[in-house]
Parts: structure tokens; sequence; C-alpha cells
């Protein structure tokens, strides 16, 4: 099929798994209203795999699945005529399955904790597709206007979710505190919209290249502007220093709430960021380089050393997120061709084991908020030997050790930093990849080489069918990725060329 | 023998098997029951021992280069290569790790008593690893493996280990990591420069050595292989994680850590550090700053081991000064330098891991591993004494051992390039004789006074099996080591003619010219320098 976006209708068609979603999201939050779930207290089965709000979660499953199958057909399509605010290519629809695999993920390990926790299905369902949604338009921008309309999409859905757990203080302590942040960073970044409108008379990424690399922008303007820009970006994917907000926010939220903030929420920042900087600004590379690198570096080391002391599990697995933020800025300061493709891949893996990392640690903790230091986890291993190997392995995966997707993530990262000659970059980055093999590790010897502290400690770790099926596909994944990456590099480069030919030639840096 | 082996395709599959076997044995000891996990993992291992031994025939004497090479695409993306090959250097590593691992597994029938499957799986895990690390002729598929043995040793200190287990294990773990992180950005560095030069990813072992690199590059990019191959070794100052795993292993653990694992680090020399910079190599400087490590290592360790309470720190301790030895051997950059290094490297394998047996075999029986407990043990466990002695003069070195052929070459080829500090380490040879013999004098031969010395049984059929052909071995190399040196003369003679060429064809060109001129050239005396290669340097300077 041919889209000439002169034609309002062909709009429709290109965001079809927006739509889709939206729709969707709509549909199971009244089903939540309408239906008999109001009480899941008063729920007839107490499994929660298909009691209690969980006929929900399925039907979100399958606008989930609606939503991929529109994604997979619009790789058929094709663009005519002059471009348009939203992109068809291959970054975007690539984007696009990891926050879908994302939603999926975090829909099939909520369904005890929503069950457990006596949340209102219909509404934290509902609001996973709607984030969704808002994260695939950041992905298919082409305009800064449209990143914007993505991002409050987006954000807004997520400031809910935080709260969502309303007998428990520290969650809404968490909403109310990313609230306020994230409000005040999403004015920084309209602000940079502003300025870089300002500087360039355009919204549109691939207008803003061309006038930036022709010289014809004003350039302290545009500088302000990307450097607001950079904020906003930086506190989305949390970036050290604009961090602050992460590990209180991923330790109050609802559990699945956190991993699919800290897999998905990130990623759309990232491929927005990605997309702006890399098409957007490649002219004016040499100004914002520095600061890129030194967030990065900073970000990585930071992250890293404030991770080693933590004791709380969720609270280590928070600043382990800001950690493989710094690693991907890393691709973003490359910005070059294997970045972009690296940052693809490596966004897929960081979903899934991260995810898996959490469906566990949900898993420890009773699907609640209880038993989630590192104590708790004493013995865990020979007391549950299937949970044991597979938090092991993506503990691993999350440290980048070989024989796990993270080892080839991260390799493909570092290869793009080799070819933009970041030498020193590379060297910050695995020595505080040292440092992260402390603090993953001490996980992994609490779990195999201490006693449990009870002989009972972990008879009440009960892991419902969804949730199986997500640890099953998520380490699948992993270890698959780790041996056989071949046809997923593949495809993560193919991805990026999409990119390269709307953004007229690739930033040649390392070639 | 040679032509079974050829009717059966050997040299075909055996290197993939050799992987790949242990592997599937894991999935089988996983299965199997508890009890029966023990005897499963054994006669596995000693299935792929014996099919390893094919290789000995299977081997070509003649030709120093890599053979039984296969290649299939594994990341065609970043040219990655699952290639496979040996040549002498590694085919004696094999034979060892897989005779070891048949050992270590037989050695831990009584010591391990709990979670026997893991146990077993890991050890059969570590064994496809280290076999790995021996036969990649791929630079990625080297790190992968050269990273995935610490998993498995990681395990097996933290989980069947001492009191002090997860200090000794994360101890040992973050040490190693953090030498081969570094070197993974140099591997990257090289492959960045192989794919500008030849226009495609590639990370294949041949391509690397045509890599042009300037002086500068290549010390930059020595040190960051060295560090990461010193920290294996371990080569002084960064030894100080080996006493701790060893003490804090189980016995079959320390055996494999301490016949294979260490020689990952001089194997590395020997692989990469060498044939890719041969200007760093041999740069005075380098030199000397290698060997004077290797000797302080030699030095100081003995000392350090004569005052141990504890014997398996002692024994722990002579490691550090036997990898010295072969440190010393492969920079006094001559034939017989490192053909004597590799024979250090196997006979270490040999007689350290027996040792450890032994003592292992010692603690079952009494529970304790202080040399001041025992006394006149020779009295009542007559083979165990036996045993140990020669064990312990096998690691000594006494002429007729295979300890003494590998120290003899070393320190000959050291002398012919570096008289000093050659002299210096002999005298590391008195030490060991000085820190051994005391403790075999105390624990077998003093007064035998104590019940619970007069308790101790000799050794039972298993352990005599267990410990029977490593004895036979050291007396066999001993006495005819030229078997073992004619293959790997032609190797060991592809490194060093790599080397010199370098050396001279940097002579002929400018290219030393980038290496800045470094003032300790000036203290050394030209006779220490190993004519053919260090000249140069000295021309550039002068």
């Amino acid at each position: 099929m041919e889209l000439d976006f002169s034609r309002q209708l062909h709009y429709f068609w290109a965001l079809m798994p927006e739509m889709i979603l939206c729709v969707w999201g709509m549909v199971v939050l009244l089903a939540g209203v309408s239906g008999k779930h109001k009480d899941p207290e008063t729920a007839s089965s107490g499994d929660p795999s298909f009691g209690g709000g969980a006929d929900l979660g399925w039907l979100a499953l399958v606008g989930v699945l609606l939503a991929g199958m529109a994604n997979g057909w619009l790789y058929g399509v094709e663009e005519v005529g002059r471009s348009s605010m939203i992109a068809l290519d291959g970054f975007r629809l690539f984007a696009n399955w990891v926050f879908l695999l994302a939603a999926a993920l975090a829909i099939m390990i909520s369904f005890a904790y929503v069950y457990r926790q006596r949340l209102q299905a219909g509404e934290f369902y509902g609001l996973i597709l709607l984030s969704t949604a808002g994260m695939m338009f950041m992905a298919g921008a082409r305009d800064l206007i449209v990143i914007f309309l993505g991002l409050e999409v987006m954000s807004i859905a997520v400031y809910a979710l935080t709260a969502f757990n309303r007998r428990d203080r520290k969650s809404a302590e968490a909403g109310l505190k990313y609230f306020l942040l994230g409000a005040f960073a999403t004015g920084f970044f309209l602000y940079g919209i502003a300025l870089v409108y300002g500087a360039t008379g355009s919204t549109n990424i691939f207008e803003i290249g061309q006038t930036v690399s022709s010289g014809g922008a004003s350039s302290t303007l545009l500088t302000i502007g990307i450097a607001f820009l950079t904020i906003g970006f930086g506190f989305k994917v949390s970036a050290v220093p604009f961090h602050m907000w992460t590990p209180d926010v991923y330790e109050g939220a609802p559990a699945p709430v956190t991993a699919f903030m800290s897999a998905a929420v990130k990623a759309a920042a990232f491929v927005a960021f990605l997309r702006v900087f890399m098409v957007g600004f490649d002219g004016a590379y040499d100004t914002w380089y520095p600061i890129m690198w030194w967030l990065a570096a900073l970000t990585m080391v930071a992250a890293n050393l404030m991770a080693l002391v933590q004791s709380n599990v969720k609270r280590m697995l928070a600043y382990s997120s800001v950690a493989h933020a710094g690693y991907l800025l890393v691709a973003i300061t490359a910005s070059n061709e294997a970045g972009a493709a690296g940052l693809l891949f490596y966004l897929l893996i960081y979903t899934v084991m991260n995810m898996g990392a959490f469906a566990i640690v949900i898993g420890v903790a009773h699907q609640a908020e209880e038993r989630l230091q590192v104590e708790d986890y004493a013995g865990f291993g020979w007391a549950q030997p299937m949970m044991g190997v597979l938090l092991t392995v993506f503990l691993l995966s999350l440290a980048g050790f070989p024989g796990t997707g993270g080892f080839m993530g991260k390799i493909y990262l570092l290869q793009a930093a080799a070819d933009a000659q970041l030498w020193y970059l590379m060297v910050v980055l695995v020595l505080s990849t040292i440092a992260s093999y402390w603090y993953y590790l001490r996980v992994a010897w609490f779990m195999w080489m201490k006693r449990q502290l009870a002989d009972d400690q972990h008879d009440m770790v009960i892991i419902p069918v969804p949730m199986r099926i997500a640890l099953i596909a998520s380490v699948a994944i992993v270890i698959y990725m780790g041996f056989f990456p071949g046809a997923a590099l593949d495809f993560a480069r193919e991805s990026v060329e999409g990119l390269a030919s709307l953004g007229g030639a690739m930033p040649g840096l390392g070639e | 023998m040679t032509s079974l082996l050829d009717s059966i395709g050997y040299a075909g599959w055996a290197l993939h098997a050799l992987i790949w076997l242990p592997v599937l044995g894991i999935g089988l000891v996983l299965w199997a029951e508890e009890e029966r996990a023990k005897n499963l993992a054994f006669w596995w291992s000693i299935g792929v021992f014996v099919l390893s031994l094919g290789l000995w025939w299977a081997f070509d004497p003649t030709s120093g280069a890599m053979q039984m090479e296969t290649t299939a695409p594994w990341i065609p993306a970043w040219g990655v290569n699952y290639s496979l090959g040996i040549d002498g250097i590694s085919l004696f590593m094999v034979l060892l790790t897989t005779f070891s691992t048949s050992i270590a597994i037989l050695g831990s029938f009584n010591y391990i008593q709990t979670k026997q499957r893991a146990f077993y799986a890991l050890m059969l895990l570590l064994e496809a690893a280290v076999v790995g690390v021996f036969v990649a002729t791929d630079v990625f598929l080297f790190y992968v493996f050269f990273e995935l043995t610490l998993v498995p040793m990681y395990f097996i200190v933290g989980i069947w280990g001492g009191e002090r287990r997860i200090y000794a294990a994360i101890k040992f773990f973050l040490y190693t990591a953090f030498g081969s992180l570094l070197m993974l950005v140099g591997i990257l560095f090289l492959f960045w420069k192989a794919k500008t030069l030849m226009g495609m990813p590639t990370f294949a072992y041949e391509d690397f050595l045509l890599v042009p690199l300037t002086g500068t590059e290549q010390l930059w990019l020595f040190g960051a292989f060295a560090l990461a191959f010193s920290v294996k070794v371990p080569v002084f100052p960064f030894h100080t994680w080996l006493p701790d795993a060893h003490v804090e292993a189980p016995t079959p653990g320390s055996v494999i850590l301490a016949a294979v694992l260490l020689k990952m680090g001089t194997y590395g020399f020997l692989r990469f550090l060498l044939p890719f910079f041969p200007l760093a190599s041999q740069h005075p400087t380098v030199v000397t700053t290698m060997l004077v490590l290797a000797v302080i290592g030699i030095l100081y360790t003995a000392w350090v081991a004569a005052v141990q309470p504890d014997a398996k720190k002692l024994v722990a301790y002579t490691s550090v000064a036997h990898m010295g030895f072969v440190v010393l051997g492969i920079f006094a950059l001559n034939v017989n330098g490192l053909q004597g290094g590799l024979v250090v490297m196997i006979s270490h394998g040999i007689s350290t891991g027996a040792l450890f047996l032994l003592l292992g075999m010692l603690y079952e029986r009494r529970h304790t591993r202080t040399i001041a407990e025992f006394g006149g043990i020779a009295r009542v466990a007559p083979w165990f004494a036996t045993a140990f002695l020669i064990t312990a003069l096998a690691s000594i070195g006494l002429p007729g051992t295979s300890g003494f052929v590998g120290e003899f070459l070393a320190l000959m080829g050291a002398f012919e390039s570096h008289p000093t500090l050659a002299f210096l380490a002999t005298l590391g040879v008195i030490f060991a004789a000085y820190y051994m013999l005391p403790m075999v004098q105390t624990v077998f031969f003093n007064k035998l006074e104590t019940d619970e010395n007069r308790a101790i049984e000799d050794l039972n059929t298993r352990e005599m099996v267990i410990l029977a052909p490593l004895c036979a071995l050291m007396i066999i190399i001993g006495w005819n080591p030229t078997p073992v040196l004619d293959r790997m003369e032609p190797s060991v003679r592809v490194v060093i003619e790599r080397v010199e060429e370098a050396g001279a064809r940097a002579a002929a060109s400018d290219v030393l010219e980038a290496i800045p001129p470094v003032e300790v050239t000036q203290t050394l005396d030209p006779e220490d320098m190993n004519d053919g290669s260090a000249p140069a340097m000295t021309d550039g300077d002068e």
C-alpha cells in the first residue's frame, strides 16, 4: 500500500498501531468500569492467572497483539510524496517492537500483583496501553511537536501508574515526586523546542537538520535550545545529574510499573533523543558532543558507584537502570550508524533482561512491596532452583557477561564508540562495568552461597502462569541473543538504514 | 594409530567434540540422580580425556602452524567466526585440561558432599570453557571463553569453599574481570584497525596479525593485554587474589585453578601478546619490567611461602613462584626460554595439582591444614608419604623430575639474554627447597606424637588411582622430555621468528622512532640485550 501524506486519511493508516492501542486502551478502561471487577476481593476464583481482573489483562494482551500485527503490516507500506510529521522507517518500527514487547511483558507480570494488591485492573491495563501509544508517537515523530505530544501522553499515563497503589504511601509519594519533577523537565523540553524553532524556523527534525548543517541557524539560540532539549531528554532517560527522581520513584512505584518504566519509558525517550540529535542536530555535533560525552561518563560512573551500596534489590535495579542509561548515552555520543543500531539492539535486550529480573523480584516479594532486601534472597537459589538460575542469567546479562544478550549489546555499543574513536569513553564504560559486577553478583552470592534464614523462607514464592510465560520468553531471548545474535543484529542495522536515508547522509564521524 | 584416527576423520571433529561433549555432559549430570552424578561426571570426563589423547597422534609435530583448523561463520555482521585450531603451544594445554579435569573430578568424590549435581555440572562447564580458550583462533571467540571461565569458578569457590569463600570468590572474579575488560577495549581497537584496513569486519587471529601498529599503539595495547593476562597468571603485584582463592576453594577447585586456569594467562602471553605486539614485547623497558616482576615474584613469594603455617597457603604461594619462572622464560624471548616456560606450565599443572589433591586428602583425614599439627605421618601412611615426597621434589625442580626440565630451560633462556636477573631467579630454586622441604619434614618425618596423627589411614585405591598417573608423568617428563619438546618447538619458533622479524623490519625502517626513548635503556648493560632484536631498539635511541 502507498501512503500519500497530502491526504489526511493516510495519517490514519500510518498511525495504525498507535490508533489500535488508544482505542483498545479505552475499551479495557470501559470494560473495567462496566464489569464485575469493582471489588476484586469478592472474586470467586483464587487463581490470579484467571480470576480477579485477569480477564482484563488478557484483553489488554490482545490489544498489544493487534497493535503488533498493525506494526508488522506497516513494513509493507510505502511513502510517496513529501515527507510528513510521521516517520515510516525501520527505526520507528523496530522501536515499536521494543515497546510492544515491554508492554506485553509488563502486563503478564502484573496479573498476580494487581490481584493481590486489589488494584483497579481496567484502569491499570488501560493506562499501560495508553502510555505505550505515547511511546510509539515519540518513536515515530519527525517533528518536535509530535515528540512533545507523545511524551505527554506517555508521561501522564505513567505518572498515574506510579501513584496507582492507593494503599501504599510510598507509591503516592513517588507519583507526586515524578509528576512535579517531570512537569519541570517538560517545561525545559518545551522551551527547548521553542528556542530551536526560533533558531531554525522549523519544528520538523529533517528541516532543522538541513538548516543546522548549512549553517543557517542562529548559533546562540540553537546552543541554548540544544542544552534545554538535552535537559528534557536527560530527565526522561534519567542521566546523571538529572536522575535524582529515579531511585525514589522506581522504589515507590508498584513493582510491575517500575519494570515497565525502567525499560519502555526509557526506550522511548532514547529513541526520540537519538533521532533528534542525530538527524536534527548533526550539523552541530561539535557543540553537543562534549556535553554528551560528560553526561555519558558521569552517568555510568555515578550510577554504578551508587548502586554498589544499595541493599534493597528494587532500588539497586533502579540505579542499575540509570547505569544502563549511561551505556546507551555512549551510543548517542558516538552518533553513527553502529550507534543507532546498537541503541535499538541494546534496548531490545535490556527490555527483556530487566523485565525478567523484575518478574522474579516481584515473585520473591510475594506480589507485594515486601521482602525486597538482598538478605531476603539468602538461599533462594537452592530452594527454587529454576527461578534461581533464571535470575542468575538475567543478572549476568545485565552485567554484560558472555553467553547472554547483554554481552552482545554491550559489544555493539563499544563498537559504535570505537567507530567514533571514543577510546576514553570506552575505558570509562568497561571500568564502570566492573563496579556493576559487584552489585549484580552480590544478589547471586546471596542466592547461592548463603543459607536460608528459615527453612520455609522461600515456600511462599509463587509464580503464576502468565508470569511464567513472560519469564520463559525473556530468558529464551536473552540466551538466544547471547549465542545467535546475527539475525537481530542485521535487522537492527537494516532498520537504521531507513533513518540514514531520510536524515540525509549519516553523520560520518567514525567512517 | 594415525591411520585409525584418519579413518574416523578425527581431525575434522575432535576440537568441536572437546568443547561440546562436556556441555552435553552438563545436561546429563543435571538430569541424573544425585548420588550417581559423580560417577557419571567422572566417566564422562574420562571419555573426553581419552578422546583428547588422539590429538597427540593426529598432531603433526613438524609444523608450527595452526592445525586441524575448522571455521564457520558465527556473527557475520561483525565478522566473528567460530574457528578452532591447535598448534604446539595449545596442544599441551588442551591435554592438561582434559587430564586435570578428570583427576579433579575423581579427587572430589569425598570432598564434595552437598549439591553434587550442580558441582559436577559446573566442573564440566569449566572444562568446556577452558578447552575453548586454548583452541579458539578467533579473538572474539577467545574472549567469550576467557570470560566464561570466571562464572563456574566463581560458583565453585563461592558455594563449596571454606569459611571466607565469598570474599575469595568475589575477589577472584573482580580482579580477573578488571584485566580482561581493559583487554576488550584493546581487542576492539584492533578490530577497528583491521576493519579500516581490510574494508570488512573481522576478528580472525591471522587478520589481527596483519594489522600494522605504530610503536606507541603497541605499547598501549601491550599494556591492556598484559594486564589481563598478568592478573590471570598472576604476575607480582597482581597475585593477591590467588592465595585467597586457593585456600578457600574446595580441593578440586584448587586443582583446576592451579593446573589450567593460571595457564590461560601465560598462554595469552605466547598466543597474543608476543605475536600481536612484537615491537612492544622486545622494547627494553617492557622486557626489563616483566623480567623484574617475574624475579620479584619468584623470590618474594618464596619468602612468604616459607613462613606460612597453613600448608595449602604455602602451596598457593609456590604457584606464584612457579608462574614467575614461566614469565621469566617467555620474556627471555628465545626458543629455550619459551620452551622452558611451556614445560614449567605443564609441570606446575601436574605437580601443584597433585599437591593440592594430597593436601585435600590430608584435610579429609585430619580436618586441619596447619603444618605444626602434623608429624611422623610417614610411619602410618607410607604410600601417602611417598607420593607426597615425589610431588614435592618435582615441585622444587629436582633433576629427574618434570620441574627440573622446565626451570632449567627457562633459566638457560634467561641467561642468554639477561644473566643478572637469571642469576637472581636461580636463587628461587634454592628457596623452593627451603620452603618445601621443612614442610615435608614436619608433616611426614618428625615424631609421631598425637593420637589423631596415629589414626591417619594410608591411601585407598581411589586415591592411588588419582596419584599414580600424576607421579608417573612427573618422572616420565623428567627423564624423557624430548617428545614434549619436539612438538612444541616449531610453534615456539614461529612466535620467536615473528618477534625477531618485526624487530629487524623496524630497524630497517624508522618505525621505532614512534617508540619514545626511555631512560632505562641507558642503565642496561648492552650485553643484557637479546641479539637480533634489542639492538634495534638501542640503535634508535643512540
